[in-house]
């Protein structure tokens, strides 16, 4: 039998059809694609630029790819496309509207403000007359080997990060703005393979960081395969993975069956595992309870300018993402998704604020805190109204630079280890340097709420929100935990300030103009949406209107 | 536009304190002079508030109104009553004593740290809690009271932790735990009264749509903005709980002995006399008008609560071994005096209330900083390391006698105005509440005079045989404050002519008049 006519025995010849080239929206795409250009550029810089002007060129490439795109989103914005003009684009994968350019505009930001905090490189005393930055000389020799050695000694940095951070940036500017559900599983793990990589980079306690990465990696599939399997649900009971078609099904609009899936549209068993299932994937990335567990270990494992970049920009955008899948997929099913997202909630802020006060260390205790804060925005997503989007838009700006700045303090408390990370050797730091602790007190007020910084103001936006949404009762949890809460932060400004200095603490390092930039943003934001949030929460508020 | 007087006189403290924050390390005695001079200019500007304020006019004077935030319906609205000149005034008045009593409090060898420039940031903490509690005094918008309310935390909690009282029983290092033990369970005491009032201002918010008091005030007085009963009163719940934790009312009252223990006597001093006051102001002027019913429904509750506040501290009082701690709990009894009067819904209880605010500013400043230069001078806080000082050091004593006088009320002194009128005032409404508050009298004449007989009478001790008597930097500070107390006990006109028109608007926003002088009624 001739090739052929075996072939022909499960094949027929379908007739050609004639495909169309898709239709691509480039100049609304372009934030997403000049920062993955960008990271392409970078790995070829990693290939052919010498490996003493690579820094330096990595440096720019990334610094000039986020600032470029930061401008297009703000050149997006002015166009009207947070507002008037939002539409959906290539071919309704991605939407460009308020939410996706604010939050994109946070991402690029913060990701600028931690990419600076990558490239630092004083800190760390000079390994054999090289300055080195926080990360790995060379991330394939195994750690204590003679080949780390040499490559310590020979000089080597692991200029990756900063294409890898691209990367993750790229798939973080797609994650909120997907529009349906396969962009939106590509976009999860376009940004979360370069962060496990980056978790395993740290230069000190090797074992201790690839320990993380390797956590981060497994929980991370894991959960990935849920949400994988929740869209493969979904588009079993609704025929179609875009939101908007989602929807229209959810909503009972759609009644022509696909025939193929007869059997199972409009199956709500389908619907409700599935949309469960979705939820489940994109609750572990912003660490709720109880799918919060690889958060603290992460934290502490991760180097700590990838940790704060990580704890920022990743919460950002799985928010989004959370919002838009709450807000446009699933409004017709939010009876069923609220009581759920309360019980979230409540147990997210309660955990989070009740086991960080058992930390020792500095890093964790971040952890637990960033796990109350997702409780606290969440009861902002629940409010299900439009104020419950801006202040979670605002919420999330303010969080983010707070959270960089105060992970890049942490990083100037050094010992001979390394960074000083259990909280013992923070005693006395305000007698010794009162001025980083000064800097790291005000982001501690402004992770409990004090009055006059934007942690404030972003609570009391997402409160506000949920109160008016009907949410009393997880307000009044909500402030009750935030008192917990304000223990430990205390309990560190104590710490700092009112306990003597152990003679053999930690020095504090003067760190180059890169981290006192991060720092400094950090400290204007928090006072400026501290005191007059109003421009901010108007930029929230136009910004609050998703696009279907 | 007129001139923004009540802005300014917040904003006069505030410069101050990031002045004196700037004053370089060398310079310490530049920063204290200069912390001296802002608030010397904050009390001109008070006075000026009180010249320019007219009793009997509109209720609200010299108002401010800007927008801040459109989103939360935030207004930046300032006005005062005369309940807010005469509590602006009792800040303005003691605070310079409080500076120049605390002159060397802060002094590097003083503390005994390497700290950086603690001069410079004692005396800028106190000008910075200054300007923060003028302003909340002057805050109609809730929000931006409830800002000031919980922003104040911050830098009196940095100097209850950070600066103090060293004299102290044991090592350095035991005082240093002791002191942030008591740092922070006032500030977590504190927050977590702010936060439960922040779930109410919310709630509020979702009731009233803005939070401007005037407005809110206006549309309950006028039955615009109803409030189903159960709302209301979980919304009171919410406010009076943050003030009763800071003015502090018994059971919330546990941290203020340990913070008035620990902190340096100006420090205490700026905590009873001034801050906890803003905890009582906020009770007349929050939660009796924006929620009169529910004040009404809970007033019952809450005169059993101030009665036992003024017992239970009294009693406290006479059993302590430690000075501080004994003004303290003479504080809390105080306290109690003070709500009762504003909760018994009469005019004289009101106003006798109101008064009782100042003269217990003036007289518990009085004995404490008294007492403060006493025990800097022993190096000691028990009262049982003293005896016979009135020897020794003649005027201190006499001082200290004229304080404890204040404290129990002795008619002629200060005090006694308010306490008879809270009494009085009490009694028409609550008969037999009046008459166990009494009882709180005879304690405060107990755990005073007690106090004075231990320390100042008897054979001298030998520790204190040297002792030296007041300096003139000490005189300076006491003898303004005796000579106010005599001065309010004998011709308290000035303040009741002030505030008596505002206890009236307060008293007809909870739709109470007095009971009718009737004999029966007392029977």
């Amino acid at each position: 039998m001739s090739a052929s006519a075996v072939h022909s025995l499960w094949t027929t010849a379908a007739p050609i059809e004639k495909i169309d080239a898709p239709t691509i929206e480039y100049a609304q795409l372009l934030p997403t694609l000049i920062v993955i250009g960008a990271a392409v550029v970078g790995i070829g810089v990693e290939a052919f630029v010498g490996r003493k002007a690579r820094y330096y060129v990595q440096m720019f490439v990334t610094v000039v790819a986020l600032v470029a795109a930061f401008a297009a989103v703000i050149g997006l914005a002015a166009g009207g496309h947070a507002s008037t003009e939002a539409q959906i684009v290539a071919m309704g994968a991605i939407a460009v509207d308020g939410p996706a350019l604010f939050l994109q505009g946070t991402i690029l930001l913060t990701g600028l403000v931690a990419v600076f905090t990558f490239a630092e490189r004083r800190l760390d005393p000079q390994a054999h007359g090289n300055q080195v930055d926080s990360f790995t000389a060379q991330a394939a020799s195994v750690p204590g080997s003679d080949g780390e050695k040499a490559a310590i000694k020979a000089g080597f940095t692991t200029t990756e990060v900063f294409p890898l951070a691209l990367f993750a940036i790229g798939g973080m500017l797609v994650f909120p703005a997907a529009n349906d559900l396969l962009t939106l599983f590509i976009a999860l793990e376009v940004f979360s393979l370069p962060l496990y990589l980056l978790c395993a980079l740290a230069r000190r306690k090797r074992l201790m960081s690839q320990e993380s990465a390797v956590k981060y990696f497994l929980l991370g599939a894991f959960s990935s395969a849920f949400l994988l399997f929740g869209i493969a649900l979904v588009y079993g009971y609704a025929g179609t993975v875009s939101y908007a078609g989602i929807a229209d099904v959810v909503d009972g609009t759609v009644q022509n069956i696909d025939p193929a899936l007869a059997d199972t549209m409009g199956n709500d068993a389908l619907l409700l595992v599935g949309g469960a299932m979705l939820l489940m994937g994109l609750l572990f990335k912003v660490g709720a309870v109880p799918f919060h567990m690889w958060t603290p270990d992460v934290y502490q494992g991760a180097p700590t300018p990838v940790t704060g970049f990580m704890a920022a920009a990743t919460k950002v955008a799985a928010f989004g993402a959370l919002l838009r899948l709450l807000y446009v997929v699933l409004p017709g099913l939010r009876w069923d998704w609220r009581p759920v997202m309360w019980g979230v909630a409540i147990v997210t802020m309660l955990l989070g604020a009740i086991v960080a006060i058992t930390q020792t260390d500095i890093k964790r205790l971040l952890a637990y805190s960033s796990i109350a804060h997702a409780g606290f925005i969440l009861a902002g997503v629940i409010a299900a109204t439009p104020d419950g989007i801006s202040s979670v838009l605002f919420y999330l700006g303010a969080y983010s630079f707070v959270t960089v700045g105060a992970f890049a303090v942490v990083t100037l408390v050094r010992d001979a280890g390394g960074e000083a990370t259990h909280l013992s050797k923070w005693a006395g730091l305000g007698r010794r340097s009162p001025l980083v602790a000064a800097v790291f007190a005000v982001f501690l007020l402004a992770f409990a709420g004090i009055p006059l910084t934007s942690g404030f103001s972003g609570k009391f936006a997402v409160f506000k929100a949920a109160a008016e949404g009907g949410a009393g009762a997880l307000v009044v949890i909500g402030v009750i935990s935030s008192a917990i809460a304000a223990f430990f932060y205390i309990r560190v400004i104590v710490l700092m300030f009112f306990s003597e200095p152990k003679p053999e603490g930690p020095t504090v390092a003067v760190p180059s103009p890169l981290t006192m930039t991060a720092i400094g943003v950090g400290v204007a934001v928090t006072l400026v949406l501290g005191v007059a949030p109003q421009y901010f929460l108007d930029l929230a508020g136009q910004a609050g209107v998703f696009v279907r | 536009m007129s001139f923004p007087l009540l802005t300014a006189t917040a904003a006069v403290p505030a410069i101050g304190a990031i002045v004196t924050a700037a004053v370089p390390a060398a310079r310490r005695t530049a920063a204290k002079w200069l912390a001296l001079f802002f608030s010397l200019a904050t009390l001109v500007l008070a006075i000026v508030i009180g010249v320019r304020f007219a009793p009997g006019g509109e209720r609200y004077q010299l108002t401010e109104s800007h927008a801040w935030i459109a989103d939360f319906g935030v207004r930046y609205e300032l006005g005062v009553d005369g309940i807010g000149v005469a509590l602006i005034g009792l800040t303005a008045l003691l605070i310079p004593f409080v500076i120049l009593a605390g002159w060397h409090d802060a002094d590097p060898e003083e503390t005994g740290s390497k700290r950086w420039r603690p001069t410079q940031g004692f005396f800028a903490l106190i000008l910075m809690v200054e300007a923060m509690v003028i302003l909340s005094f002057e805050a109609t918008d809730v929000f931006l009271f409830y800002i000031l309310f919980e922003a104040m935390l911050i830098p009196m909690y940095f100097l209850i932790g950070g600066f103090g009282d060293r004299a102290h029983a044991g090592s350095d290092e035991k005082a240093a735990t002791q002191r942030s033990y008591a740092a922070v369970k006032f500030l977590l005491y504190n927050l977590a009264g702010g936060l439960i009032m922040l779930a109410a201002v919310i709630g509020l918010y979702v009731v009233a749509g803005n939070f401007s008091l005037q407005e809110i005030a206006a549309a309950r007085a006028s039955g615009e903005l109803e409030m189903a009963t159960n709302t209301e009163r979980l919304l009171f719940l919410g406010f009076f709980f943050a003030f009763a934790v800071k003015a502090p009312l018994w059971p919330l009252h546990t941290w203020l002995p340990n913070a008035m223990g620990e902190a340096t006597a100006p420090v205490a001093v700026l905590i009873t006399a001034v801050v906890d006051k803003v905890g009582t102001f906020a009770m007349l002027r929050f939660c009796l008008q924006l929620f009169p019913e529910a004040s009404k429904w809970a007033t019952p509750v809450i005169l059993v609560l101030a009665l036992i506040s003024i017992v239970y501290g009294a009693l406290l009082a006479v059993g302590q071994r430690d000075i501080k701690r004994l003004v303290a709990y003479a504080s809390i009894s105080h306290f109690g005096f003070i709500i009762m009067g504003i909760f018994a819904m009469t005019s004289q209880g009101q106003s006798g209330a109101t008064l009782y605010m100042i003269n217990h500013g003036i007289s518990t400043a009085a004995l404490m900083l008294v007492a403060g230069f006493l025990i800097s001078r022993r190096g000691s806080r028990l009262i049982a390391d003293y005896g016979g000082v009135q020897k020794v050091a003649p005027v201190l004593a006499g001082t200290f006698l004229v304080g404890s006088l204040a404290t129990l009320s002795l008619p002629g002194l200060a005090p006694f105005v308010s306490e008879f009128l809270v009494l009085v005032g009490t009694f028409t409404r609550y008969p037999v509440v009046g008459i166990i508050a009494t009882f709180g009298i005879v304690l405060a004449a107990l755990y005073t005079l007690v106090l004075y007989q231990r320390t100042m009478t008897g054979p001298v001790k030998v520790e204190v045989a040297r002792m030296p008597d007041l300096r003139v930097r000490e005189l300076v500070v006491v003898a303004p404050l005796i000579a106010l107390l005599i001065f309010l006990g004998v011709y308290p006109k000035p303040v009741t002519e002030l505030v008596n028109p505002a206890v009236g608007h307060t008293l007809s926003d909870v739709q109470k008049k007095d009971p009718k002088p009737e004999v029966e009624a007392a029977k």
